[in-house]
Parts: structure tokens; sequence; C-alpha cells
């Protein structure tokens, strides 16, 4: 690993994941932590339990803002657990100088996001730090759930699953980066920023035999699938054709030389399903607007267990790879 | 050009039913060639492109591919990167270079190490943008890392046009720029005959600015077909399918199958820019491949105030840095070996901890056969 730590280890990729098993999980190690999944089981497994700390530039981007994000972000992570989103913490380190009015923007976009989860903040906690200590501000929130459904896990997908995603992918990735400064692009491209909670609450009440779900953010699609073929020891073989991504996310990832499958979602997540419920489960998402273009993706086999193919539609395969490094624009 | 037309012509060049169309004309005409050919991609762009399309696992065997050396960060001197990382650690600099650079490993670490230690190191996606963040920190010195092939150098010309004209007194260069011709002639004479280079497929950007002209060498005085190609799968099936039939006729011609971009003469308003700022230099070094002569460029000396090589020359090393011990890209940009063939390949040598040049970036040899895993 490197002497100091770099923005490559925050990716979300493979330097992100050793960052965190050779300094984090070396000393914290326990068998709840070990499972790796969006939120711990704890309680016996009545409750989830989970945390994330949001940091984006811009802070207000197309589609939301770092408080709908903070809410959503953490929500999610719970919501894939099949849990139901309820108590929740909200800190928040802000730097001084920065505008009263964006940060009431900021916390009322917050309340929005914890109404459609059900959700309450009971705890916080605020710290002011001196000019150039944060970038503007950084917002941590964690959050407990109820689990309605047990059992849903990252480690046990089979080949007797399907794997579903829930939307378009890439539109938060892209929408981030055509937002930066330096890129000038006009689109009408939104972040995906939602709260999934009440997708999964209509699959679970409609019975679908949910085997695992990932909201799929930093890393993409791409590290989600990633981790489940690692996890459950499985191969993933997508069809590269049937993967869900708007014109305009793909016309940035051509310029920049991106794929939309690395690209970080905030409203997106993958399922492995049952096969036999996987169509029902495709229908039922599409009734949101949030799941408009769900689609099935992938099968589950043992060609190569621990890898993700992409099957191309003219006959040729490669591996879907863990992406590397920070994103970078190609040269040429 | 709105996203829909974009789409429409990637959906185009990306058709399965026009590859599968170029997949039988290849197999029926490369039933006819006596031997295995060796086709030499020049450019970056089109190895990838073959790996993430998995255009070999669709060829008959005889149809060979010899990655070339035409990826702009792969072929970085650690040498040169070194130069990059002082420059960005002397106070009061930031240093701008495009996308992938950032993260290739010279003898001091990356620029991202350098970052990581306080460094101003940015990347821009056009050199234009050096511009603003000169406006914007008037008291620093903004010095451009410029490199590439012929693709960027006209944009890194423009630039110190603009610096020129408008005078503007805290940009400087460090010009890295390349040229193909030289590398691929310098390629053929040291191909021996197990490894020849039978063909080349000609890159698709470096030619839109210099013209095919530049390669016209290759047919004439080497008897070796070249044809010009585009980026897209369709494109270089069509162009694998050129080189067969140029065989199968006994033709050794320069072919352009990138028409819609490219032409013989090229862009001679950015040659004549680049003619105008910059000269060759004697010798240039490639990672993997070693001393070229008059294969890169440099400022010319009347516009020494602006080059960065030249201001801060006492704060760059210039001993001679070698490859890694146990890294073949030498031989992998030959033809001589493959990169499954290196002892390193996905064990010491990763694309997050590369150990030569062809894993540096995902358009080199290593990296893409790496990512993408060159699957039958």
């Amino acid at each position: 690993m490197t002497k100091t730590v770099t923005l490559a280890q925050g990716n979300g990729g493979a330097e992100n994941a050793q960052l965190i098993s050779e300094i984090f999980y070396k000393q914290f190690k326990n068998e709840i932590l070990e499972k790796s999944e969006d939120a711990a089981i704890i309680d016996g497994g009545r409750l989830a339990f989970t945390t994330d700390s949001f940091t984006v530039s811009p802070l207000f981007f197309d589609g939301g803002d770092i408080g709908k994000l903070s809410i959503c972000g953490t929500c999610n992570d719970l919501a894939m657990m099949g849990a139901k989103p309820t108590y929740m913490t909200c800190a928040v380190i802000v730097e001084e100088g920065f505008s009263i009015k964006e940060l009431e923007t900021i916390v009322a976009s917050m309340k929005k996001e914890l109404e459609i989860n059900g959700a309450n903040i009971v705890c916080g906690d605020t710290k002011v730090v001196p000019k150039g200590a944060v970038d503007k501000i950084f917002i941590n929130t964690t959050g407990v759930g109820v689990v309605q459904k047990s059992g849903i896990s990252s480690n046990c997908v089979s080949t007797a699953d399907t794997i579903i995603v829930s939307n378009e992918i890439g539109k938060h990735g892209a929408t981030i980066f055509a937002n930066r400064e330096g890129m000038e692009f006009s689109s009408d491209l939104k972040s995906d920023c939602t709260s999934l909670w009440p997708l999964v609450e209509k699959l679970l009440a409609e019975g679908i035999e949910i085997t695992a779900m990932r909201d799929a953010t930093r890393g993409g699609v791409a590290a989600v699938l990633n981790e489940w073929a690692k996890q459950s020891k499985v191969c993933i073989e997508v069809q590269e054709e049937v993967l869900p991504v708007s014109d305009t996310v793909r016309g940035i990832c051509e310029i920049l030389g991106f794929e939309a499958y690395n690209l970080a979602n905030e409203g997106t997540f993958i399922l492995a399903v049952k096969s036999t419920d996987a169509n029902r489960a495709v229908e039922i998402l599409k009734t949101f607007e949030a799941g408009e273009r769900a689609a099935v993706i992938a099968n589950v086999t043992h060609q190569y267990d621990g890898r993700v193919i992409l099957l191309s539609a003219w006959g040729s395969k490669r591996f879907m790879d863990l992406p590397t490094g920070e994103l970078l624009p190609r040269i040429c | 050009m709105s996203s829909l037309e974009l789409k429409e012509l990637y959906d185009g060049f990306r058709d399965p039913e026009v590859i599968k169309g170029f997949q039988k004309l290849i197999a029926a005409e490369a039933q006819k060639l006596p031997r295995t050919i060796n086709i030499m991609e020049v450019c970056g762009g089109h190895t990838h492109t073959i790996m993430k399309y998995g255009l070999t696992q669709l060829l008959p065997k005889n149809i060979n591919f010899i990655h070339g050396p035409g990826c702009p960060v792969c072929i970085m001197p650690k040498e040169r990167i070194d130069h990059a990382y002082r420059l960005a650690m002397l106070p009061n600099v930031i240093l701008l270079t495009l996308g992938d650079m950032i993260k290739v490993p010279g003898s001091l670490g990356t620029l991202q190490d350098a970052r990581s230690k306080g460094a101003d190191v940015r990347y821009v996606y056009s050199p234009m943008d050096a511009l603003k963040v000169a406006e914007e920190n008037p008291t620093k010195k903004i010095i451009f890392f410029a490199i590439g092939f012929e693709t960027t150098t006209p944009m890194s010309a423009a630039l110190i046009d603009i610096v020129i004209k408008r005078n503007i007194k805290n940009i400087f260069f460090h010009i890295n720029h390349v040229t193909v011709p030289e590398a691929m002639e310098l390629l053929i004479k040291g191909s021996d005959n197990d490894h020849c280079i039978d063909a080349f497929i000609g890159p698709s950007h470096v030619s839109v600015i210099s013209g095919a002209k530049i390669y016209a060498v290759f047919p004439e005085k080497y008897h070796i077909p070249v044809v010009v190609s585009g980026f897209e799968p369709v494109d270089m099936m069509e162009s694998i399918y050129m080189i067969v039939k140029q065989f199968n006729e006994g033709r050794s011609d320069l072919e352009v199958q990138y028409k819609r971009l490219v032409n013989f003469e090229g862009n001679t308003k950015a040659q004549a820019l680049v003619e105008y700022y910059f000269e060759k230099v004697d010798l240039f070094k490639w990672r993997g491949i070693g001393h070229i002569p008059r294969s890169a460029l440099k400022l010319r000396a009347e516009f020494a105030a602006l080059d960065a090589e030249v201001i801060y020359k006492e704060f760059l090393p210039y001993e001679e840095i070698n490859d890694h011990k146990l890294c073949i890209c030498g031989d992998i940009l030959r033809g001589r070996a493959k990169p499954q063939d290196c002892s390193v390949f996905g064990t010491a040598c990763k694309p997050t901890s590369p150990l030569g040049s062809c894993m540096v970036s995902s358009e080199g040899a290593c990296a893409a056969y790496y990512k993408y895993g060159n699957l039958i």
C-alpha cells in the first residue's frame, strides 16, 4: 500500500477495499463487521444499523444536494438489508463562513427525505471549524432500521438467482462529473438520488424472494457485482446490451472514456431474486418512477467463479472488472 | 452534436449484425492466407477496442495482433515523470496535466502521491483550462506538463499561442509530445523473421491531425500495408478485412478506412501551428523501447522563456533510470511476447501497482489484458 492516503483509495474500488481491509478491518475485526453488508444486522437479527459520511462537490447538483444525499444514502443502506429506516442521527461539520441560507436549504432537503422514508432524526451534533479545516460542509448520518425480511445477504447469491437492476445506471456519477468545474457540458442530466425504501417495501409486500440487494453507489454496478461474485463464489454473466443506460450518460461516457457501470448511483440498486420471481420483480419496480427502466441484466453460473463476465451481442466476452483508481478522463 | 445523434453514430458502429458480417468476410479471406500474419495496431485506443469488444475472439487463428507503443501515458519514461513530480513539489506551483498521467509512477512516485504530500496537481480535460487556472491564481506559477502524440500537440501549441499573444505571465510548459512514425520505423527495423510486423493499423486521431501521409513510407519503403482505422469495433473489423485482402491480392498500400475524419493531408492549420512552436529533439527515451531518434518535440529556443525545462533546469533530475528487471514490455511491444508470458503479469505488476509501461494506462496492452481478461 502507499505511504500516504490517496484519493484513489476513496473510489469504492480495489484500492478502497484494500485500505479498509488492511487498516480498519485489521483492528476492528469481528463477526458482524466481516460480513461486509450495506448495514450490520444486530440485536439477534431484529435491527439493521449503518453509518455514512457525505462530502460532495458541488454541494447542490442537478437532482439533489448533500442534504438529500445524506438521508437517501443511509436509509438506502438499511433498505438494502430489508429494513425499514426508523431512527437516525445527524452530525454536521461546517466551515466558518458557510451561508446560513444554504445550510437551511440542505437541512430542509434532509427533512423532506426523512418523511419519504418515515424516519426521524433523534440525536445529532454540530461542529463549526475554522475556514479551510473542511471543504464547506461534511455530514454524517447513522441509521437504525427494523428488519422486515431477514436473511438478505450478499453472501448467498446462487445459480437459482437472476440479477436485476432497478433503473438506468450511472446517472449520479455522470451528473457530478458534468457539474464539476472545468467540465462544460450542457445536458438535461439529473442525479438519480432517491430513497429506495418505498420500492423495497413493495417488493417485500408482494412476496418477491430476494436473495441480495445492494445500492450501486461508489464504484457503480461493477463494484456491486464483483463483490457478490467474490463473496458468494459465483460467476455473474451480464448481457451488455440489456444494461439500461440513458443516451446522455452514454454520451458523457463516450467523450470521457468512462463505463456507465463504473459510475456512482444514489438511487439505483441491484437485486438478486429467485429466477422464478425475476419478471414479476421487474414489473413491480417499473410501477415506480425510480424503477422505470428496471431490467433483468444477468444470470448466475459457475463459469469463472469470483468474476463478472460481460457478454457482447456479437458473441465475445470479457471481464467486467472492479474499477481501479480515480476516475480520470481519457487523453485523446 | 446532440446525444441522440451520438447514440445513432455509436449504435451504427457497434451493430452486432455488421460485426458478425465482417467476421464471416474475414474468415473466408483468411482461409487463403499462406501463413499467420502479424498486424500491429499502433495506437493504444485500438488495443483497448480489440480487448474491450473481444475482437480477437472473432478472428481466425492465423491473424495475430502485436500491440504497439501508441499510448502516450505508457511510453512516458520515469525520468520525465520525475520531472513532473519535482516541478509539482516546488513552492507556489500548480502542475497541470491530462487525465491518466497523474496515476503513472516515476521513481519518486506518482503525481497523485505528490498531491497527497501537498503538491497542487490538477488534471485538465483541455489544455485551454489552464487559462482559467492561471487567471484564478495570479500569484502562482502554472506549469502545463504536456503529453501526447500528434493528437494533443496542436492543443498545447494553441495554448502557447494564446499565452504569448495575451502576454500571460504565469503559464509555463514542460513538453513531452512524441511522434508516431519514428517509433513504427524503429519497430520494423528491430523485428526478426519470426516476429515480423506484416501490417499496421494506423492510429485514428493522430491521423486526423497529421494526415495519412505520414505512413506513406511504410508501403513504399518497407512494403508493409497500412490501413488507418476508426476506433469503433465495426471500424476495426473492416480495417482487418482490408488488410487481409491486401495480402491475398499481393498489395501493400496505404488505405484509409476512417474516411469520415481522416484524409491524406490532415489538418494543415494545426500542423503549421505545431511547426511554428516546436522542433524535434535529437533523442527521446520511450519507456519499454528505449531511445528513438527524432521521435519527440520540444519548444523552439526562441520560446525558452516559457519552457519549464529551461527555467527549472537546476531542480530537475537527469540520471538515467532503467526499466524494471522482470518487465518484458519491450518484447511485448515488439511482438515477441504476450502480456501473460510475463512472470509478474497480474501478480507483482497490476494496474494499481504497475512495474512496466504496458500496465500503466488502460490503453496499454498489459492493462487491457488484465482488465478484460483476453477470454477465449
